[in-house]
């Protein structure tokens, strides 16, 4: 009966944020396969912690467990290479930008440039170190607070300040080098 | 506020992160810094770019399904919780009521902690907002002037009650972060004693005044119409109690 209980808990408190968990895991390992394992993993460890949270805010609480379970992983395996060199990306990027305006000539010109914003975007907050990387999502995209933010990192909220705003600036900046460079 | 101090703002003036007097003494400094104005077209700009290009990564339909299997609903089915199971099986029947026991003594004790908690966050937030000049983010007495402030920043509209002429006056409204959520804290007077009332919205049954006392100040919360209250105050019992029910005569 105990165990319905718990089981009962973790559907209603946790299991509805998987969306966040996956999307923090598929920017922070840039991978949807390793995402779902680091998912995966999480939710087992999140169950079995399940008993020690007593707050209300499962999100963050399940996305502390998920970005700690992607820095364990990330340790054992160094072979991953995560932080891709910068111009290597920025070499990437070009390269698909050319092969995909040639296979999409003939979409409609405006679906062509939003694509080509999307894919820029995406592909420079891909190219910002894992530590930028990672505050951006939780802040632009999962809309968390500076002091969830700073929860879940285990930072002082202005060091949560500071790192933002480095981060935007970073991601400025490749943003306008790839743009010219794509011209 | 200097202009390095006003960049080092900037994110958090973006992000709505900053208490209305930092809000204003960066909007005076953006109004003649064109450094800080590029600075901050720049933050903003990438901060709508990632916005609007929806780069949200949806879990897969089937990971959902995944998860579940991989849950210990059957304890033989994990891998993570194998060894757990197996030992289960071993000492038996006994253990795992005794395991019963003891998980519901656990509940029990976890809900007057979290009210234990509760009670904690908000005496700190008490403290918190006599010491560094930060009781109120919108002064007014006027409750014509708090409760508009109030709109768009909260999910409910929390009421707003002048008292100045039974001896409480209304001194302002800030917004507070609190167990999980934004409230809203009223804040009033008696004599030089400020009155911290929170506010915040509630599925609970309503539920009478109910007074606790710690490290000297007193509380008082009640349920009300949907609505969660706590009076924090240093105010003798009998004065907080007075404004409890002043306030609850007038809601």
């Amino acid at each position: 009966m105990s165990a319905l209980t718990k089981e009962k808990r973790f559907q209603v408190m946790i299991m509805p944020h998987l969306d966040s968990a996956f999307n923090l895991a598929r920017w922070l390992t840039r991978s949807d396969q390793d995402a779902e394992d680091i998912v995966q993993e999480s939710y087992l460890r999140a169950f079995k912690f399940f008993d020690s949270f007593h707050g209300e805010d499962g999100r963050a609480w399940l996305l502390s467990i998920v970005r700690n379970t992607f820095y364990t992983w990330h340790q054992q395996n160094k072979m991953q290479v995560i932080n891709t060199p910068f111009e290597e990306d920025l070499h990437s990027i070009k390269q698909e930008d050319a092969s995909l305006e040639q296979n999409t000539n003939n979409k409609p010109e405006e679906m062509l440039i939003q694509e080509d914003n999307r894919r820029l975007v995406h592909q420079a907050l891909e190219a910002l170190p894992v530590e930028f990387r990672e505050v951006i999502v939780m802040r632009e995209l999962e809309e968390l607070s500076y002091k969830q933010i700073a929860e879940i990192m285990g930072i002082p909220m202005g060091t949560v300040m500071s790192r933002l705003g480095r981060s935007r600036k970073q991601l400025a900046e490749i943003i306008a080098l790839t743009n010219r460079d794509a011209l | 506020m200097n202009h390095k101090e006003v960049i080092e703002l900037l994110p958090a003036y973006l992000d709505k992160e900053l208490g209305i007097s930092d809000t204003i003494a960066i909007e005076r400094h953006l109004e003649i810094c064109s450094e800080c104005q590029h600075e901050y077209a720049e933050q903003s700009g990438v901060s709508a770019l990632l916005k609007r290009e929806a780069l949200y990564f949806k879990a897969p339909d089937h990971l959902a399904q995944r998860i579940k299997v991989a849950l210990p609903q059957d304890h033989s089915q994990s891998r993570q919780f194998k060894a757990w199971s197996f030992s289960w099986l071993n000492v038996g029947a006994v253990m795992v009521s005794l395991l019963a026991v003891v998980w519901s003594g656990g509940l029990y004790l976890t809900l007057p902690s979290a009210q234990e908690r509760l009670t904690e966050e908000l005496i700190s937030s008490h403290v918190r907002s006599l010491q560094v000049d930060h009781l109120a983010d919108v002064i007014s007495s006027d409750r014509h002037t708090v409760k508009p402030w109030f709109n768009g920043k909260l999910d409910f509209s929390p009421p707003i009650i002048d008292l100045a002429s039974q001896g409480f006056p209304l001194v302002g409204g800030r917004l507070d972060y609190l167990d999980g959520h934004t409230v809203a804290v009223l804040i009033y007077r008696r004599n030089q004693h400020p009155i911290n009332l929170y506010v915040w919205s509630s599925t609970d049954m309503d539920a009478n005044p109910e007074v606790q006392s710690r490290q000297g100040y007193h509380l008082i919360r009640w349920t009300a119409s949907g609505m969660n209250y706590w009076a924090v105050s240093d105010l003798a019992i009998n004065e907080l109690e007075l404004f409890v029910t002043t306030f609850g005569s007038q809601v």
